[in-house]
């Protein structure tokens, strides 16, 4: 029960887009639409689980003084690592989502988790936090993403739902991207406040 | 000529904040106040100059010739580390009045995306060193520039009455949206 919570807090009371508000550039910028946000977010995810079980494993032979750069090299090592296999395996996705893959390394949710979380728990509880933040992030990219598609583009997953003349482009560019995440905020905030 | 549409096209067409989505921590964490955006600013131009000059070196001269591009992340991000470790150092004793004001901000330089993220794109768009500097600073005063104007957007915010629900984050988000809109007029000024 209590990994279960572990998983739980990344999603809901920790959740990293709408809680902490934190590694605000690929929420943004990767979500044009929603398989995007869910490729960024599984990409996200796999580099927290690992460099979290890492450093959970290393936390006792790094020196406390030099424990950022060393989260840092652990957490760029996994990111050349998925940039790797994800140049062989899913060339596509990995040409859309561009810069923002070698970004993760700078991504604050990955340093944040391995600071507060992988520095002070066991190898095994840090994995799990690892999945239940990176759940969090790509539950709320995907939103995202789902959201800024369907109005944009008027489709759900690539699947037409109306004609893309009816969709305000506006909501794929830039500005749109900004707009739909404070209102998603809005009321993310709101349901919060009543339950 | 060149290097002039290359400014006002990273400053204004590409702006790094409202169009490309980098350093937006920074952007929504330090732009309560105009003050604080300015010393932000201002270090950014330091370091995102210094870092790009850098970098560049480091992947022309040292990376690719050994062929070790994929270590390209991995030492991009230690030479950004380090180097704003050093800046603070060298800072600290060379120029204690530019320490106390950029001071703060140095720290959270390092995991700013928009430092690694310029790094990364010069190197994908096979600029020369010189031309790299031109992009790295005119991108730094594109985030001074979208930094600052937000900050005071955020001020006069702070004024205002907000609905409960849009408080705070929503409704900063909502006010960059629009300052967004609004760069987006700048497209298709200058055609690289």
């Amino acid at each position: 029960m209590k990994k279960f919570g572990i998983i739980l807090n990344g999603l809901v009371n920790e959740n990293p887009t709408f809680v902490l508000m934190l590694g605000m550039c690929p929420t943004l910028a990767t979500t044009t639409s929603a398989i995007n946000g869910l490729g960024m977010g599984a990409a996200t995810m796999f580099v927290l689980i690992c460099s979290n079980l890492v450093i959970s494993l290393l936390k006792n032979l790094i020196p406390d003084n030099v424990r950022i750069p060393s989260f840092i090299v652990v957490i760029a090592t996994f990111v050349t690592l998925l940039e790797m296999i994800m140049k062989a395996y899913v060339p596509s996705l990995y040409e859309s989502l561009g810069l923002f893959i070698p970004l993760i390394v700078v991504n604050c949710i990955v340093l944040g988790r391995a600071e507060s979380f992988a520095s002070k728990n066991n190898p095994f509880d840090s994995m799990l936090d690892g999945l239940g933040i990176g759940l969090g992030f790509t539950l709320a990219l995907t939103l995202l993403g789902m959201v800024r598609e369907l109005l944009g583009a008027g489709t759900f997953f690539g699947m037409t739902v109306f004609p893309d003349r009816y969709g305000a482009l506006i909501f794929v560019l830039a500005p749109g991207a900004f707009i739909t995440l404070a209102y998603l905020l809005a009321i993310i905030n709101k349901i919060r406040k009543v339950s | 000529m060149i290097y002039i549409f290359m400014f006002i096209a990273a400053v204004f067409v590409n702006n790094i904040v409202l169009s490309q989505f980098l350093g937006i921590c920074p952007f929504l964490g330090v732009s309560k106040k105009i003050n604080t955006a300015t010393g932000m600013s201002g270090a950014v131009a330091f370091v995102l100059t210094l870092a790009t000059i850098i970098t560049w070196i480091v992947y022309t001269y040292l990376l690719a010739p050994y062929h070790l591009e994929y270590l390209q992340t991995v030492s991009f991000i230690l030479v950004i580390a380090s180097l704003v470790q050093l800046v603070e150092i060298v800072l600290k004793k060379i120029s204690p009045a530019l320490y106390q004001s950029l001071g703060v901000f140095l720290p959270l330089i390092s995991t700013n995306c928009c430092i690694l993220g310029v790094a990364i794109l010069v190197i994908q768009k096979h600029y020369n060193l010189l031309e790299s500097v031109v992009f790295a600073f005119s991108t730094a005063i594109g985030f001074g520039l979208a930094l600052i104007l937000f900050a005071g957007i955020r001020e006069q915010l702070s004024l205002l009455k907000v609905p409960k629900g849009m408080q705070g984050m929503p409704v900063a988000l909502l006010s960059a949206g629009l300052l967004a809109l609004a760069f987006m007029g700048f497209s298709g000024i200058v055609k690289l």
